[in-house]
């Protein structure tokens, strides 16, 4: 499998890929005649991957794209369905609350995790190396490290009758608010929202602190000196400086967010009613309790579709000037 | 840098009020896991009598041993076949740039974002035809797969930054691919592959979707996955699903503590690049 060195025209095995190497020196003949061979007999190497890739995750998801088109119960015969169940997925009105909720759950998965995790980064400005920072950062990693289950169960604890909130609220004098906070109609998905912004709170907080403390000092005294105020020194240097940082916490917690399952199966299993119920837990609801396949993968089109939506854009605008 | 006494004492103040929420609900269930059988707690109480006997109970009941075991199967299915298949992958892609690799991980990139409930369905149907539901085989073999879009791009960001210069100057010396790779490339590439690995058996023993609709039986699940069973069938008790939630959380917090640097770094650097 020799090429003939120096031939005017290579296929694409011999066009070095653009990327980040330093590929830009002249090929050399004897370069080009192992880099040829080498670089198909590489495909050995990417093989397993993208073999159990497509055999575990393309096939599937080339499976939820026609599932989606059948009424299918999983056990009988698909009738044809054409677009009937993506029509479901956009006139029923139990459905789009359900992928409504998960919109809410944004702003507690990600908008307020974000902004308290701005917020106490820019007043700490950066987390000592010293047995405090340390300290610091392990327990605020924590709700990482743990299983999102154990954090709904911590959390379905705290908030029931008998739980931690109401009794301070009792203890504060505020008992007429005490309520089962994860069964009340009006409260329980906001309080699912908390659970969510407990797990993510510290990670956002980290990734902002550890991008602050790569901020140069300096704009910060030269803020100082043309007279601008902790606002507007906020609002000057520390967002434009934190861009990608944010653009990274905003991705990891719409997907989250718009993803969820664990949480909301634990704490609340979707009630009352369908206050909490998430798109995620309706395809394993749909799928599994009501063999209606066909709506649930309709549902989990539209939802992977959603995720899309939401984060391409989150990376393009925190990206830009970056590259 | 120049921070006023003033501004320095709010941030240490948002900083420990921070700290204590997180903290607040793993005391508030150790204070609940506490409390005498059959009583019922409140929010957050130190026990005249602190009932440990309770975590023994929980231990027995929960199976411990048993789960413990299963989970361990599952990431030892999982965590180093990953390990291995990425690297190899992201060596192809990112060292050797194979003739439509551009196109590979085009594909891969497509499961970056792909939340799993959005190919749980065709997988339980699949793991059906095959005969394997209900087997440990049924999460391992897909949460492999599930993991490669982003253990590849991880890798291949890793050695498409190695310069091409190296593996020239060992092919000049005659080593083959496969000696490039195993004795030049994965030494280098050694802290990129231990938080991979680390995230990876995170990810794996914290699974949970994929434990509960493809295995029925709690001892054949992940960790995540029998929590998940323990509260379905405990969920009454809450002294008992407080002291059995604690103890299931047990083996994660001690590697986490010991491991700790590694993680974090590994767990802001996931997040950085993911």
């Amino acid at each position: 499998m020799t090429s003939a060195p120096g031939s005017a025209r290579t296929g694409p095995a011999a066009t070095p890929s653009p990327g980040p190497s330093n590929h830009s020196s002249p090929v050399r003949p004897h370069r080009r005649r192992w880099g040829r061979t080498a670089r198909w007999s590489g495909w050995l190497y990417v093989l397993p991957a993208m073999l159990m890739y497509a055999v575990f995750v393309l096939r599937p998801l080339a499976l939820t794209f026609q599932y989606s088109f059948y009424d299918w119960n999983g056990i009988g015969v698909a009738r044809w369905a054409g677009l009937d169940n993506y029509l479901t997925v956009v006139t029923d009105s139990d459905l789009l609350k359900i992928i409504s909720n998960a919109f809410i759950l944004i702003i507690f998965f990600s908008l307020i995790p974000v902004a308290l995790g701005l917020l106490v980064a820019s007043l700490v400005r950066r987390i000592t190396a010293g047995p405090f920072g340390t300290a610091v950062r392990t327990i605020l990693f924590l709700p990482q490290v743990i299983p999102l289950v154990a954090a709904g169960i911590a959390w379905s604890w705290l908030l029931s009758s008998n739980g931690l909130v109401n009794q301070v609220l009792r203890a504060v004098g505020l008992g007429g608010l005490a309520r089962a906070w994860l069964g009340d109609f009006n409260t329980a998905l906001p309080a699912v929202g908390v659970i969510g912004a407990w797990v993510l709170l510290g990670l956002c907080t980290i990734l902002m602190v550890t991008g602050m403390s790569k901020i140069d000092p300096a704009l910060y005294e030269a803020a100082r000196i043309d007279g601008a105020g902790p606002v507007r020194e906020f609002f000057a240097v520390t967002l434009p400086s934190l861009r990608h940082e944010i653009g990274v916490c905003l991705t990891v917690t719409v997907i989250a967010a718009l993803a969820s399952f664990d949480i909301v199966y634990i704490s609340t299993s979707g009630g009352p009613g369908l206050q909490t119920t998430v798109p995620g837990l309706e395809i394993y609801r749909l799928a599994f309790s009501q063999r209606q396949v066909g709506l649930a993968s309709a549902l989990a089109v539209v939802l992977m579709l959603l995720v899309l939506a939401c984060v391409l854009p989150i990376q393009r605008l925190t990206r830009e000037g970056k590259e | 840098m120049n921070l006023s006494r003033r501004e320095w004492l709010t941030g240490r103040v948002f900083l420990i009020a921070l700290v204590l929420v997180t903290l607040l609900p793993f005391v508030s269930m150790l204070s609940a896991a506490l409390q005498p059988r059959g009583t019922v707690p409140t929010g957050l109480a130190w026990p005249s009598d602190p009932q440990w006997g309770n975590f023994v109970d929980a231990f027995t009941v929960a199976n411990m041993a048993a789960l413990l075991r299963s989970s361990l199967l599952i990431v030892v299915g999982v965590v180093p076949v990953s390990v291995v298949i990425a690297t190899m992958a992201g060596f192809g892609l990112g060292q050797l740039r194979v003739p439509g690799g551009r196109f590979a991980f085009g594909l891969l990139l497509l499961g970056l974002t792909l939340p799993f409930e959005a190919v749980i369905t065709p997988i339980y149907y699949q793991m059906r035809d095959f005969g394997l539901l209900n087997t440990r085989w049924a999460i391992i073999l897909p949460l492999i797969a599930l993991y490669m879009p982003f253990a590849v791009f991880w890798m291949r960001a890793h050695f498409s930054n190695v310069p091409i210069e190296l593996s020239e100057a060992a092919r000049m010396d005659g080593s083959s691919t496969w000696q490039l790779f195993w004795r030049i490339q994965v030494p280098l590439a050694r802290p990129a592959i231990a938080s991979l690995t680390i995230l990876l058996f995170l990810w794996t023993w914290n699974q949970f979707l994929l434990a509960i609709v493809l295995v029925d039986d709690a001892t054949k699940r992940t960790m995540a996955g029998a929590l998940g069973a323990f509260q379905g069938q405990w969920g009454t008790d809450l002294v008992l699903l407080c002291a059995g939630s604690l103890l299931i959380l047990t083996p994660t917090l001690i590697v986490f503590l010991i491991f700790q640097r590694q993680f974090i770094k590994a767990l802001l650097q996931g997040s950085l690049k993911g």
